[in-house]
C-alpha cells in the first residue's frame, strides 16, 4: 500500500483525483489541495481551545429561564437535567446529560488524543483513531440539538403570566463550542494518522515510474436501504446493471463543453 | 517548501532527454486520471470501476471510496425536489402547540429559530439557526439540483457546476433540518407536564424530512459526479 505522498503525488481530497506534487489546484474539481497541511494540527488546537473556553460558561450561565404562577427559575444544562431527574423523569434526563455533557467532553478527549496521537505517537491503532475520527465528525453536529430543544421551548411556552420560557446566556456558549469543535474535527487531516505507518521517501522526487500500485477492487455488492455489505441481498439483474449508469460518461459525450 | 522543487524535478529529466520531451508529461497526466486516492489515508489504487450497487472500498482504511447508483442523479434530484418542497411548506406552518388552562400558543420553525431575538447577543444565535435549519438545507438542495438536472438530461454541466457542488459539500455538516426534527420531541417530552403539547403539520413534515435526507445520503456519491461533471 502507498500513500500519494509516498509517490510524490498530491491527492485531492474531494474528487480523489491525484496530482504531480505540488499542484495547488485540482485541475478536476478546482478545489485547493496540499499534499499535508503544515497548519493542520496548530489549527486543531485552535479551534479546539476556543471551543473549550465556549463550553465552561456554557455549563455556568443558565441555559433557561422558566416563569409559571408558582415559580421562577434559572437552570443551567447539568441542573435542569437533574431536577428532570428528581423530578422522576430519568430517562430525558440522561438523554440530556449524554448530549451536553458526555458527547461535548467526549469530543474533546477524542480530538485531543487524536492531535497527541499524530505529534507523540499513539499505542491504538490507525484504523481505530479513524473510526474515532468520524465518530466525532459525525457526532459533533448532534450536540446542536440542546440549543434546538432551548430555542422550541422558549418560543413555544409564551403563555403569559402561566408560564413562559426564555432562552438563557448558555445557549450562545454551547452553541459557539459546538461550532468550534465540529471546525477542530474538521480541520484534522485524517491523513497524519496513517503517515506514521509509512515514513515519507528521503526524497520527495516525482518519477516517471511508480512502481507496482495495488488494485482497488470493487467487491461487495449492497442494496438500499440500511443492508450495506449484505451478502444475501441481490443486486440488478446484470443487463440492468449495464443499461443505466448514474450519470452519462463525459468521454462518450461528444457535445459536452469543455 | 519542498512541493515546489518536486515539480521543477518533475520537468528536468524530460527536458534532458530531448525528443522525449514532449511524450512525457502528457503519458503521466494519463497515468494519474487513472489512479484513485483516498481522501482520508492517501493510499493510492489504480482504478476499477464499480458496477450500480458495489462499492469500491479503501483496502487501509476501509473508507467506501465510490458506490454509485442505479439512477442516482434522477433519484437525488426527486429528494432534493421533495426536501426543498417540505422545507417551505413547514416554515409557514406551526409544528407544535401547546395549551394548559384555556390559553393556547402555537409555534412555527421560524419562530423558534427567531426565540433568541429578546437579547443582544442571542439574536445574532437566532440567524445562525434559521440558516442551520432551514436556509442551508435549502440551498443544498438547490445546488444539488443545479449539478445534477443537466447531467441526467445528458447535457453539459451548467455553468459554475463545479463550484457549485463544492459548496454544497461544504455546506453538508451544516444542515441541521434532521437535528431539528428530533430537537422537537426531546422538546415535547419536556414540556409534556408543564401543559398539554401537540404536534402541528410541519412537525410530520420534518419527521418526513429526517427520512429523506438519511435516503439522500445513501444516494449520493462524490466520485461519481465528479466523474460525470469532467473537467
Ligand atoms: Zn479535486
Ligand atoms: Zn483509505
Amino acid at each position: 500500500m502507498k500513500s500519494a505522498r509516498q509517490m510524490g503525488l498530491v491527492a485531492c481530497q474531494y474528487c480523489t483525483r491525484v496530482w504531480p506534487g505540488g499542484t495547488r489546484v485540482c485541475g478536476h474539481c478546482g478545489h485547493h489541495i496540499a499534499s499535508r497541511d503544515p497548519m493542520s494540527l496548530q489549527k486543531v488546537w485552535g479551534l479546539w481551545t476556543v471551543g473549550m473556553m465556549c463550553y465552561i460558561p456554557a455549563n455556568i450561565y443558565p441555559m433557561l429561564d422558566t416563569h409559571t404562577l408558582v415559580s421562577d427559575q434559572k437552570n443551567t444544562i447539568v441542573g435542569g437535567a437533574l431536577e428532570l431527574g428528581q423530578h422522576g423523569s430519568w430517562g430525558i434526563a440522561i438523554v440530556i446529560l449524554v448530549a451536553s455533557v458526555l458527547i461535548p467532553v467526549g469530543k474533546f478527549i477524542v480530538i485531543a488524543a487524536l492531535a497527541f496521537g499524530v505529534t507523540s505517537g499513539s499505542r491504538l491503532k490507525p484504523h481505530t483513531r479513524q473510526v474515532l475520527h468520524e465518530v466525532v465528525e459525525y457526532v459533533g453536529r448532534w450536540s446542536m440539538i440542546d440549543v434546538f430543544v432551548v430555542a422550541i421551548l422558549s418560543s413555544l411556552v409564551q403563555l403569559g403570566t402561566i408560564a413562559s420560557i426564555q432562552p438563557g446566556r448558555a445557549a450562545l456558549f454551547f452553541a459557539l463550542s459546538v461550532f468550534f469543535t465540529m471546525l477542530s474535527a474538521q480541520a484534522f487531516d485524517s491523513r497524519l494518522i496513517w503517515d506514521a505507518e509509512v515514513p515519507p521517501p528521503e526524497d520527495l522526487r516525482a518519477s516517471d515510474d511508480f512502481g507496482p500500485v495495488s488494485q482497488i477492487t470493487p467487491d461487495t455488492t449492497f442494496d438500499f436501504p440500511f443492508s450495506a455489505g449484505a451478502e444475501t441481498l441481490t443486486v440488478a439483474g446484470p443487463d440492468d446493471r449495464r443499461a443505466d449508469p448514474p450519470f452519462t460518461d463525459p468521454q462518450t459525450r461528444k457535445d459536452s463543453p469543455t | 517548501m519542498t512541493s515546489d522543487v518536486t515539480l521543477s524535478d518533475l520537468s528536468q529529466p524530460a527536458t534532458r532527454a530531448g525528443a522525449s520531451a514532449h511524450a512525457s508529461p502528457t503519458r503521466s497526466a494519463a497515468d494519474l486520471a487513472a489512479l484513485i486516492a483516498c481522501p482520508r489515508c492517501d493510499a493510492v489504487f489504480r482504478m476499477v470501476e464499480p458496477a450500480n450497487n458495489q462499492r469500491a472500498i479503501c483496502n487501509r482504511c476501509h473508507h467506501v471510496l465510490v458506490a454509485p447508483r442505479l439512477r442516482a442523479g434522477k433519484r437525488i434530484i426527486a429528494v432534493q425536489l421533495a426536501i426543498l418542497i417540505l422545507l417551505v411548506a413547514a416554515s409557514a406552518y406551526p409544528f407544535l402547540s401547546i395549551s394548559t388552562k384555556g390559553l393556547k400558543h402555537s409555534s412555527s420553525i421560524l419562530d423558534a429559530a427567531l426565540a433568541f431575538t429578546s437579547d443582544g447577543a442571542l439574536a445574532a444565535l437566532s440567524f445562525v439557526l434559521a440558516g442551520l435549519i432551514v436556509f442551508i438545507p435549502a440551498a443544498r438542495a438547490i445546488l444539488s439540483i443545479y449539478v445534477l438536472a443537466p447531467l441526467t438530461l445528458d447535457r453539459g454541466p451548467f455553468r459554475g457546476a463545479a463550484f457549485a457542488f463544492r459548496l454544497s459539500e461544504h455546506l453538508r455538516p451544516w444542515s441541521m433540518a434532521e437535528i431539528f426534527a428530533i430537537g422537537c420531541a426531546v422538546a415535547l417530552i419536556k414540556v409534556a407536564d408543564l401543559a398539554t403539547v401537540s404536534f402541528g403539520p410541519a412537525f410530520w413534515m420534518f419527521s418526513l424530512l429526517v427520512l429523506l435526507v438519511v435516503v439522500q445520503e445513501n444516494l449520493a456519491c462524490r466520485y461519481s459526479i465528479w466523474k460525470a461533471l469532467g473537467a
